[in-house]
């Protein structure tokens, strides 16, 4: 007799144990975007217990920062939230003027924003897209990813690389808008337009999403503040934050357009107030191109700051040496202490910076938006079902890169 | 607004609000650790100041500084007025500050990540683990006497000798370079910033100088000499 067959035989065994079991999801499963380790324990499907483990991406980005020169943690920020990078870009490229007590053209301030918007956009397809899809609705999330690659394509146009763009500079930007520039995104517009139309046609009255979506995953207002959760899973639970309403930056006080909130705080609630977010991007792209100046300086006029150019560099001793100085040493800032914060993808962005007033950081602290974010989510899931992990835990979205830095 | 958060703590803690400042716009305000949960509770419950949105609680590393080694610093947010405030307190190394767990939830997890990175515990937290790395870890690596290219593999690296690749993945792969090399700072030995003048007074070892791409030049040199 087999040995599997014994097992059968014996009546004890096919008993339900009434002990809870202990389950491991990830850090390596397909519902885990990036890499987080959950160990719950279930009563049949329900979850009694649940330990949420970030960490497996860690990467040492602040222990990083304190090595090299200002300038050089650029290529880090790309990586702190990969879905869209440009903003990160911009958080850091901001907080460094503000240590430096510049402010950049007002050309380059527009095209920032645009450049953030876009990539707003595309951090809110994937994560829409992503949700859908890990509930079994694979055509949103193609339609979606396919605009999220027509954004990525005027990235590329414009900084020459899709993802990890390492495009910011302080006091300005690596390049000028190019020429096709405003065209480019124009076009695009009606395109965002349309598929957040269709999904929209496809998932808002689909039963079987709203039923693994509505009631889901409740964060109510008072945890929402407690485990300082910001950006659009906070204002999904009635929480009107937004750091470019609240504290404009850039030139976002310019704009005309609305901080969409939730009232459930549910997975629903989450999807809705991205996608409503997508179109308030497009609102603040559309005004940005009419108000931004076609042609004025991007980076300051500062040879102590700004990166010659680059033809000048190859043919001009002055500007040799310029380049030389400011790659080798890096800028000199002054002294201080101070926090420097931003709207990113998931939530307020910050970079609380302490400069000993050498070429290179003393200590820079991210404040990453997934990681109280996701700090939350054990609250969230506590007493639901084992499949419900995967809705809440995709409407959270948790960035690998952002969250365990 | 946050400049009244200021004056309503001076007004209720008096001397025990030891340094307030607003550089760069950012208002702040330093209290002892023996007070640090009792004033975090105050602005939290406090009708006026309601700050209730947890921002961020991290720690900065002074190894030189010779009255308390740790600035422990925590940013807040009323969401009702929308005011900003800066909460820093001096914590000496093995000195334990209260924990602000029970006060905002988010603690929990900052205040795990503090211990994790700066080895500073917090008193009666309900879960001091290790949150980013893993138990076996030895060290606290954001504290600047932690060698940035340091490392503790749980899966030893791959033997080199076998194969036919260059590095990277020995363990001096990890940039061996850094502007300030705090372990020989500390010691009194290294004052530079700039990498290429640390390189030519000797100071600073590059990567060519490791032992591994050492190791590397010889077997080259070797097989080299055996194809000839």
């Amino acid at each position: 007799m087999e040995p599997a067959d014994e097992l059968l035989n014996d009546q004890a065994s096919l008993e339900i144990s009434a002990d809870p079991m202990r389950l491991n999801m990830g850090p390596s499963h397909p519902a885990m975007h990036g890499t987080v380790r959950m160990v719950i324990d279930l009563d049949g499907e329900n979850l009694i217990n649940l330990d949420v483990q970030p960490g497996y991406l860690h990467r040492g980005f602040e222990k990083s920062c304190e090595r090299g020169t200002w300038a050089q943690v650029f290529p880090y920020a790309d990586r702190l939230n990969y879905v869209s990078p440009m903003l990160n870009n911009v958080g850091w490229s901001l907080a460094v003027e503000k240590l430096l007590g510049i402010e950049v053209p007002e050309r380059c301030q527009y095209y920032r924003v645009i450049l953030g918007e876009l990539a707003r956009i595309t951090d809110h397809f994937t994560c829409n897209g992503a949700s859908a899809m890990e509930l079994g609705a694979f055509t949103p999330f193609l339609w979606l990813l396919k605009v999220r690659d027509w954004v990525w394509d005027i990235l590329e146009r414009e900084t020459g690389a899709r993802m990890t763009h390492s495009f910011g500079r302080i006091g300005g930007m690596a390049a000028p808008p190019t020429a096709t520039f405003k065209d480019d995104v124009l076009r695009l517009i009606p395109e965002v337009h349309k598929v957040v139309k269709e999904t929209e046609i496809m998932l808002v009255r689909n039963r079987i999403f709203l039923d693994r979506m509505q009631g889901v995953g409740v964060l109510t207002k008072e945890q929402a503040l407690s485990y300082g959760v910001t950006g659009p899973m906070a204002r999904s639970t009635g929480l009107p934050y937004d750091v470019r309403k609240d504290h404009p930056y850039l030139v976002y006080d310019r704009f005309d357009f609305d901080v969409p909130v939730g009232e459930d705080g549910d997975n629903w609630d989450r999807f809705m107030v991205r996608l409503e977010e997508i179109r308030q991007s497009v609102r603040i792209i559309e005004q940005a191109i009419e108000q931004m100046p076609d042609d004025g300086p991007v980076n300051v006029d500062d040879p102590r700051i700004v990166f010659p150019e680059k033809d000048d560099v190859y043919t001009t001793i002055e500007a040799t040496i310029a380049h030389f100085k400011l790659v080798m040493e890096g800028l000199r800032t002054p002294k201080g202490e101070f926090y420097s914060f931003t709207e990113g993808g998931n939530g307020e962005l910050g970079f609380h910076i302490v400069s000993d007033g050498s070429g290179t950081p003393y200590r820079v602290r991210v404040r990453p938006p997934s990681w109280y974010n996701l700090s939350a989510s054990r609250e969230m899931l506590l007493g639901g079902m084992i499949a419900d992990i995967i809705p809440t835990f995709g409407s959270v979205n948790m960035i690998g890169g952002e969250c365990d830095r | 607004m946050t400049q009244a958060v200021v004056d309503r703590l001076k007004a209720q803690f008096e001397e025990r609000v030891l340094e307030t400042s607003d550089a760069f716009g950012d208002h702040e305000l330093v209290i002892a650790v023996t007070d640090w949960v009792e004033v975090a509770q105050f602005m939290k419950d406090d009708g006026d100041l309601q700050m209730d949105h947890f921002i961020d609680l991290t720690a900065i590393d002074y190894p030189e500084r010779e009255s308390a080694r740790f600035d422990v610093v925590l940013m807040l947010r009323s969401s009702v007025t929308g005011a900003r405030i800066r909460m820093r307190t001096y914590v000496k190394d093995g000195e334990e500050p209260g924990t602000l767990s029970e006060v905002w939830s988010g603690a929990n997890w900052a205040e795990r990540e503090i211990w994790d990175m700066f080895g500073i515990k917090f008193k009666d937290h309900p879960d001091l683990r290790r949150i980013l790395l893993y138990e076996e870890f030895v060290g606290h690596p954001l504290r600047k006497d932690y060698p940035i290219d340091k490392a503790q593999p749980l899966v030893p690296y791959r033997e080199v000798d076998d194969t036919d690749k260059l590095p990277p993945f020995g363990i001096e792969e990890g940039q061996p370079f850094a502007r300030i090399d705090w372990e020989s700072r500390l010691a009194g030995s290294d004052n530079q910033v700039s990498p290429a003048i640390g390189v030519q007074q000797g100071q600073r070892r590059t990567l060519s100088d490791s032992e591994a791409a050492q190791q590397i030049q010889a077997r080259i040199a070797e097989r080299m000499a055996k194809d000839e």
